[in-house]
Parts: structure tokens; sequence; C-alpha cells
């Protein structure tokens, strides 16, 4: 990939000419526009930037982007972008997917992706809902969820899609929301700037289907002490003025007041994000906050990051290997084989 | 014939036309090797050779079963042969189960070699021989010729002196057979002990065990006198040229790659391992040196779908699959098909439906390469006709799809897969160009992704071309820009497009030819695919015999070749041979409203010659 410092594009320069198309008021656009906004931070050019989607209202995200794109078929985003990789490494590849989309139908090539550690970029929009097929419930959904098929409330149990990145050994965990900007866009920038599969889930809103789904997190009133923004090396600080704080007690994650005067910063969980162990712990909060008693906050930023070989790299090495060895292929030979006989 | 240089009386030698010996014994038993190493000595040799594996699905059946017979039919001569030989004349069975199981495929008053360590009671009992009756003393194979070996108990002798376990010593008793054969035909051993040398490199032991048992058996063959005749076979005239031995699967997997070559294109292969296609994936990653990126996808849904996305991004993206793999790879045709980048997609096809029979054989998937898709999703399909066809069949569908910008489908089968005949290996330079239609410039501001030459084939514009950026995808796009459009007269227009594309690549394949007989003949027969050999067997032994037959086989089966229903319509009759329940004779009766009629055959096993030609004097006599 080459940097383009002259002529910096503009978010302008990556929409197409397209009428964008999702309900009004949908969570989509933000998102669409935090991504327009940080490309042209990543120094590349148009062209040599790619965006695969799969099926569902999020893999509509392609054809608003003036990028070369792919708007394929339901789940299968991770493999197509996986062959687009290998066939050509030096491309900015991302994948748009959603929560049907990456964890019901395409649930297996996204985890096979993760542990293959090709280097692009999964934009998983969680918005808890199946909205291009007009509301039914998905694997993320909480358990008794009302929706057109579950008219009784849904018996599944959800998916928490951050520890199952962790269970197959992804390389770069993060969450975000597509209500704060700002964080949005700097956790894109860090997605980006990883060598290696970056899953990013970004709660996303659907106000047709499922709104609110996210309010605790998003809305001002209760955002504050409902969440928790990750920084690496600062102290799991949280809540409306500062006042709270996580520990750990043994591998318990305990809520801390400290404002009481029994616990002070130096007291608090620090945040590593190349910890497997303790973002596994910051993964597995994940309760669902009730008015009626305290709960975990939940978290958001960047959970997990480590370096691994990426699966393109090691195959371009394989086949350097392969010609060092065998030198470049010579087609006559391969034809001729090992044993040949003359016929006169 | 004129006995000669015979080494005593007793031990003349025969010259033979051609010869099949079919191998059988346990899974485990090295039968796979045996016939393959016969094969290749003989094929090394200058006879024309036609060989068929079969074997159980399951790697180690259990032992002594009918159920773990494997066998390899091997069909070796000084004439041009076309199939491994419809009944044989030498049966080796390495115990009762194998001779059970295959005595049927023996011509009567022919040669029986049994390992009669084999036939203990045990054995008889697993084979289901009824209270023990060895059918080797019991006189009920008086009709044939029997020679009784204790190949354990010789190979056993023969490595007395080494140091290797009873259990290792009996796994070379393969050899004592094949070196027996090699003494029986005249062969030279000196092609087998290099390949053992090879396969054992590392293993001195083994290597001198396994050598020492092959000259055993030949030296038994040289000193008993048990035997009266041995055989020659006679160097065939083929056509003068360098060949090699070639199997169906590896010719597949070098002609992709020569076609890829010729393309100036890497070679982008996804695949997911399932018999009897793994072969291919297996040939190809060993040859990462011609910029080959081998795959092994999560399923066959990635498999189809990353060679698709290498595609977009400039490689020629190809998968294989059989039968049940290549359901669900449905979807994603229709993918690439609406996306119109090129992808190759191989079907080696096995016993269905369902998981079927998978080390067997069959033609069924016909109308599922044809039709099988969700809208109109018309894509080329092509056949090869044995296994070194299967070289310039991989070669096409490259070419096909690449300048046509279209997925292709290449029909093989379980038995062109496994199957070996000699290849007159083409030079580099004899091999056509493949010309891609990539764009690597802007040629004006108003360039858009769909536009079409006159083939109606749109450009290639890979990502990372300045200027070109565009979006494709799976929705119904916009003629021209492939923006999403709704648009009922662009759907029409667009669909009546991509058939257009499909339906013009008639224009750059060959004409269809007769293989045989005359255009005017009283019955035409009609073949596609494996098949072939053994209708172009049959149609010389009856045209020899007098008969008014001719035989035309397809290798294209979508578009069929242009002048193919002025051809078919200029018989009397028409049959249709296939390993299935009728699908070409329902595309030719659909499609050229001849009164073509079916023969089929679904038992896992290819024609026989011998059933061609009793169908066809039917066919004649009706």
């Amino acid at each position: 990939m080459s940097t383009n410092t002259e002529n910096k594009l503009t978010a302008k320069d990556f929409s197409s000419d397209q009428d964008v198309r999702w309900c009004p008021g949908c969570g989509d656009y933000s998102i669409l526009k935090q991504v327009q906004t940080i490309l042209p931070e990543l120094g590349l050019k148009r062209e040599e930037i790619v965006f695969i989607s799969g099926i569902g209202c999020s893999s509509r995200f392609p054809y608003y982007l003036n990028t070369f794109g792919m708007h394929s078929i339901h789940g299968r985003a991770p493999s197509i972008a996986s062959g687009l990789k290998v066939a050509n490494p030096n491309l900015s590849v991302w994948v748009i997917t959603g929560d049907g989309d990456a964890l019901s139908i395409g649930g297996n090539h996204l985890i096979h992706l993760l542990r293959r550690n090709f280097d692009m970029n999964v934009l998983l929009f969680n918005n808890e809902i199946y909205g291009l097929t007009k509301g039914q419930y998905s694997p993320t959904s909480p358990e008794g969820k009302v929706t057109k098929s579950t008219p009784m409330g849904s018996v599944d149990h959800p998916f928490n899609p951050l520890a199952l990145a962790a269970g197959a050994d992804s390389t770069f965990i993060a969450r975000a929301m597509d209500r704060d900007p700002v964080h949005l866009r700097e956790i894109l920038l860090e997605a980006s700037r990883h060598k290696g599969t970056s899953l990013l889930e970004i709660y996303q809103n659907c106000n047709v289907f499922n709104d609110g789904a996210f309010s605790p997190f998003t809305d001002k009133q209760s955002k504050a002490d409902n969440t928790i923004f990750l920084e690496h090396g600062k102290p799991c600080v949280y809540g409306k003025d500062g006042n709270k704080g996580l520990k750990l007690d043994g591998a318990q994650p305990v809520v801390v007041d400290l404002s009481s005067g029994d616990n002070s910063l130096e007291d608090l969980w620090v945040h590593d994000k190349y910890d497997r162990f303790k973002s596994g712990v910051l993964m597995r909060c994940f309760d669902t906050p009730m008015p009626d008693r305290e709960s975990l906050p939940r978290p958001f930023g960047v959970f997990y990051q480590e370096d691994r070989p990426c699966y393109e790299d090691l195959l371009q090495e394989q086949i350097q290997v392969s010609v060092q060895r065998k030198g470049q292929g010579d087609l006559d030979k391969l034809l001729k084989g090992t044993n040949t006989w003359e016929i006169a | 014939m004129e006995p000669t240089n015979s080494k005593t009386a007793l031990q003349a030698k025969e010259e033979r036309k051609d010869v099949t010996i079919l191998f059988a014994g346990d899974s485990g038993d090295g039968i796979q090797l045996t016939g393959s190493q016969f094969s290749n000595t003989s094929a090394l040799f200058g006879n024309d050779i036609s060989t068929f594996p079969n074997f159980p699905a399951e790697i180690r059946a259990p032992q002594g079963t009918i159920a773990g017979v494997s066998g390899f039919q091997l069909n070796f001569g000084s004439v041009e042969l076309f199939t491994p030989g419809d009944l044989c004349d030498v049966l080796v069975v390495m115990n009762a189960a194998a001779l059970k199981a295959n005595l049927h495929n023996l011509k009567l008053g022919r040669t029986i070699i049994a390992n009669s360590a084999g036939f203990d009671k045990r054995n008889l009992s697993l084979a289901g021989y009824i209270d023990g009756n060895n059918p080797l003393s019991d006189g009920s194979l008086g009709k044939y010729r029997v020679i009784e070996i204790d190949i354990t108990k010789l190979t056993r002798e023969a490595l007395k002196e080494t140091s290797l376990g009873t259990k290792e010593k009996d796994r070379s008793k393969n050899m004592f057979v094949l070196g027996f054969l090699y003494w029986m035909y005249n062969r030279k051993m000196e092609p087998t002990e290099r390949f053992i040398q090879e396969k054992f490199a590392g293993h001195p032991e083994l290597i001198e065990a396994n050598i020492a048992v092959l000259k055993a058996g030949y030296h038994y063959g040289d000193t008993s006198e048990t035997f009266t005749t041995r055989y020659e076979v006679k160097p065939a005239p083929l056509p003068s040229g360098v060949y090699r031995n070639i199997m169906g699967n590896q010719a597949i997997a070098i002609g992709l790659i020569a076609a890829c070559q010729k393309a100036g294109l890497s070679l982008f292969y996804g695949s997911y391992p399932i018999t009897p296609a793994s072969d291919i994936l297996h040939e190809l990653a060993r040859h990462k040196n011609f910029n080959v990126r081998s795959f092994q996808a999560e399923d066959e849904i990635a498999a189809i779908t990353s060679a698709i996305g290498a595609s977009f991004a400039g490689n020629v993206g190809i998968t294989a699959s059989s039968g049940p793999g290549i359901a669900l790879k449905g979807e994603a045709l229709g993918l690439a098909c609406m996306l119109e980048l090129p992808l190759v997609i191989i079907n080696v096809q096995r016993g269905g439906p369902s998981t079927g029979l998978p080390t067997k054989t069959e033609q069924a998937d016909l109308l599922q390469a044809v039709y099988g898709r969700n809208g109109e999703a018309p894509i080329p399909v092509i056949a090869p006709s044995s296994p070194r066809d299967c070289f310039s069949m991989a070669f096409e569908a490259v070419r096909i799809a690449v300048e046509h910008m279209t997925p292709v489908f290449l029909l093989s089968d379980g038995y062109l897969a496994n199957g070996a005949e000699p290849w007159r290996f083409p030079k580099s330079t004899d091999l056509g160009t493949i010309k891609a239609p990539i764009r690597k410039q802007n040629p004006k501001d108003d360039w858009q992704p769909y536009t079409r030459d006159e083939r109606g084939v749109r450009e290639w514009v890979l990502p990372g071309t300045e200027g070109m950026e565009h979006r494709i995808g799976g929705l119904e796009k916009e003629d021209g820009s492939g923006n999403i459009s709704y648009d009922p007269e662009n759907h029409q227009k667009m669909v009546d497009l991509r058939a257009d594309k499909v339906a013009r690549i008639a224009d750059f394949i060959p004409a269809q030819e007769v293989d045989q007989g005359e255009s005017s003949a009283a019955l035409c027969i009609l073949s596609w695919g494996s098949t072939y050999g053994a209708i172009k067997t049959a149609v010389r032994e009856l045209r020899a015999e007098g008969q008014d037959v001719a035989h035309i086989h397809l290798r294209y089966l979508n578009p069929f070749p242009k002048n193919t229903g002025q051809l078919l319509r200029s018989f009397g009759k028409i049959m249709v041979p296939e390993l299935n329940k009728g699908q070409l004779v329902k595309m030719v009766r659909s499609e050229f409203l001849v009164d073509a009629k079916p023969l089929t055959k679904v038992k896992g096993l290819p024609f026989t010659a011998t059933e061609i030609k009793e169908s066809a004097l039917k066919a004649l006599q009706s």
C-alpha cells in the first residue's frame, strides 16, 4: 500500500453517487459517516480500499462508499474477503456485517476468519434484530425478546459476540456505538491500524424494529452509569462524576464507589489490552442493567489485542520458499512429469 | 502363436493383444499400489493402458469381508484401448472374500492367482463360504485355471533374515504378487524398484524388504515349474511421441495450472476435502512455485466464495467438489453468475443422492450443473471424456471462464478421477493463449463496469485500478452502471443479456464431430463424459461386424456446439447411454426435438462395452 500525503482526500471523496436508503433515523447513517470520516486518515488511495458485505440492512454499506466493493450473499463476506486478501494482500479490506449475517448464517465463516487472522477489519453492526426481513429476533436478541417470530418471547440464549471472537482467538476485539461518534472514530482508526483481523462490534439502533435496544448505554441520563470506556494502561473508572471504578476480586469484577473513601484510583483495575485473561473478564461484563440493583457497566473500547502472523503473509512466504526450492514453475517440466517413454 | 525362446518346454511364451488383470484383496492389502505399479511399468514398456480402481468408502473396512474388498482393474495391450476391459483374463485374489466378490468378473477358462493363506477357515467363514468349503479345493472352480500360491508364507520366507516383525513382513506381500506378474508378463522390475526407493527413502530396511519380496515373486515364477505359460504383450502402435502416464484428477490440476500460466494469472484454489475430488487439492498444493494459492476452506460454501473473492481481485478462482458439496455451492454459483466474474467449478461426480456412494462413479449431476440454481442463471458446462482429456477440458474451463467472464462447470466423475492412461503430453508452446479482458486504465470518463463488448462480455477491472472504483453485488443491477435496479424492463434486459452471453460461447468452441460412423447411420449413439471409452470400443466392434452405427461424443454440454441439432437430425435412431436416469437425453429432446432414447445404468459402475453393444443391437432391430 502506498501512502498518499499530497492532495489529502476528504470524507466527501469517499461518498458514492448512490442515494443512501436506510430508514430515517437508522444508526447506520452515523456509522457510514464516521467511516467516511476516518478513511482519509488511512493515507490510502480510494482504489486500494475494498468493502465486502453480506446481506442485511448494514450490508448495503459498500454501495455508499466510493471505493471498490462487493455486496455479496448472506453470511459469506468473510470468506469472499479471505480469497480477495490472498489474491491481493496489498488491499485494505473491510467486512461489513450484522448480527444475523455474521453470527447466524455466517457464523462458521466468521470464526474461521478470526483464527486465520487475515489482515482486515470486520465491522459487526449489532442491532439485536433482523431488520431487513422486518423484525424477527436475532442471535444477539436477549432471552424473552418479543418479536414477530417470538410472540411469547425468545427462548434462545443470545451470543456474546466478543466472547465468541475471543473463543476463536481473534487478535483484536473492540466495541463501540453509533451514538458516540467521537469514540467510534477513534476505535475505527485503532482497528484499521491493527495488523490482523480486527473485530469491532458496533451497537446500532434499529429505530423501526428494535428502538432503544441499547438506550441504557447510549442515552444521556443512563450512559455514564452503565458504561465504561476502556483505555489501555488507565484505571477502569466510570460513572457520572468518575466516581465509580472496577476492581478485580480474584477472577470477579467488582464495582467500587470512589466517593466513599474506601477505595482510591490506585486500587482500581488497570486495563491491559494485551492481557488475554483480564480482557476475557471484561468481555463477560454483559449484564442487562436493571433499575433495582447495581450491575456491572458495559465496556466499550479495545478489549484485547495481540500480534500474530497473518494468513496471507504465511501463504506468500510458502510460495516464496517453494520458488526458492524448486525454481519458478516450469510448465514444460510439469507437463512432462517424472516418468516418460518415447514411441518412435 | 509361435512360442518364443521358452526356457523349458513347460514355460512357453504366448503373445496376447491385450490382457485385463483384476487385482483384488483387503483394502489394507496394497491393491491400489500393486495395480498402479503394474500400470506404470506397462505404460513405460509402451503398452496402451486403461485402469479402473474400485475401492470401498471405508479406509479400513473389516478385514476379510466382502465389504472390505478393494479392486484395481487394468487393461494393457499392444492395441489402442479405451476401457479397462469388461471381464478380466487374470484375477488376482489375496483372500476368499476377494474371490467371492469378483469371480463373476472373470472370463470362463481364464486364470485365478490365489493367495492360499487367505483361504483359511477364518477367511472362508468371513467371506461367507458355507461350512468352510474351500473353493480352491472343492472343485467349484473347475471352469478356470487356478494358480495357488501361499504368498503369505513365501513372503515371510523371503524376509526371514530381516528384523521386521510378522505384521511388517506381511505388508509387503503385494510386492510378491507384483513380482510374479512381472515374470508372467515379461516386465522389468526397475521402475518399481525406483518407486520403492523413493517411497521408502530414509528407511533402508523397508526398501530392502520390498525389493527382496518383489524379486522373490519374480524368481518364484522363474523357478517353479507349476506354470506353463508366460505371455508377451507387445508395445502398442500409439502415435509417435513422448508419453507419460496420467490420472484424471492429476490431469485436471495440471490443466488448471497450464491455463493460468497461459492467461498470465495466478491460480486460487478454494476447496473443502471430499471424495473423489481431494486429489486435485493435493496436486495443486504441491505446485506453489507456479503461484498457486491453495486454500483449504472451512466448508464448501467458503471454498467457492473465497474463490469468487480471489477472482474479484484478479486471480482465476477455482473450486472443486462432488455431489453433496456441489449442492452447498449453489447459492454462490448464482452470485458468480450475477457478478460476471471468472470462476471454474469442478464436480467430480459420484453416486448420489445425498452422501450416496462416495467412491463409486455416476453422471447424475448434469441437470444440476445446467439448471440447478434459483433464477435464470445460465452457466457453461463442459465434460472430459477420458483421464487425459481432463487436461484439455480443465484448460478449456479456464479459457471460457476468463475470456467470457463467467462461472464454468467442469463435470468429471470418479471413474475419470482415478483412472489412468498414457498421455502424449503437449509442449507449453502448443497450448493456446488465454486473453483476460482486464482493463488497467480508465479509457474515458463514462466507463461503466457492466459495459459489454460484441460477445456480450464485460471488462474485468481489479481493485487497485486507479479511477475505476465500482461496486458489484448479487442484487439485480442496472445495465451498464451495475447500480442496484428494480426496474422491470431492466431486469428483463439483464436476464436476456446474461443468457445471451453464455449462448454466444457456442461461437467460440469447436464444431461437433462424429467420432465414428456416417452421419446417415441407422443408429447414433450419443454420449458425454466418462462413458466415451466403453462406447467407442462397442461402436468399433459393431462397425467391424458390419452394423450401421455412429458415435457422437459431446464435450460441450451448455451451450451445445452449433451444429449439434443438425447432426442429430440426420440419424435414423439416437440412443443416449448415461450413468443416470436419463439426463442428457432430456436435454437433447427438449433442445432439438429429436426422438432420442435413453440407456441408463446407476450401479456405481461404468458401462461395459458389451452392455452398449447388446443395447445397440436391440435398438437397431426395434
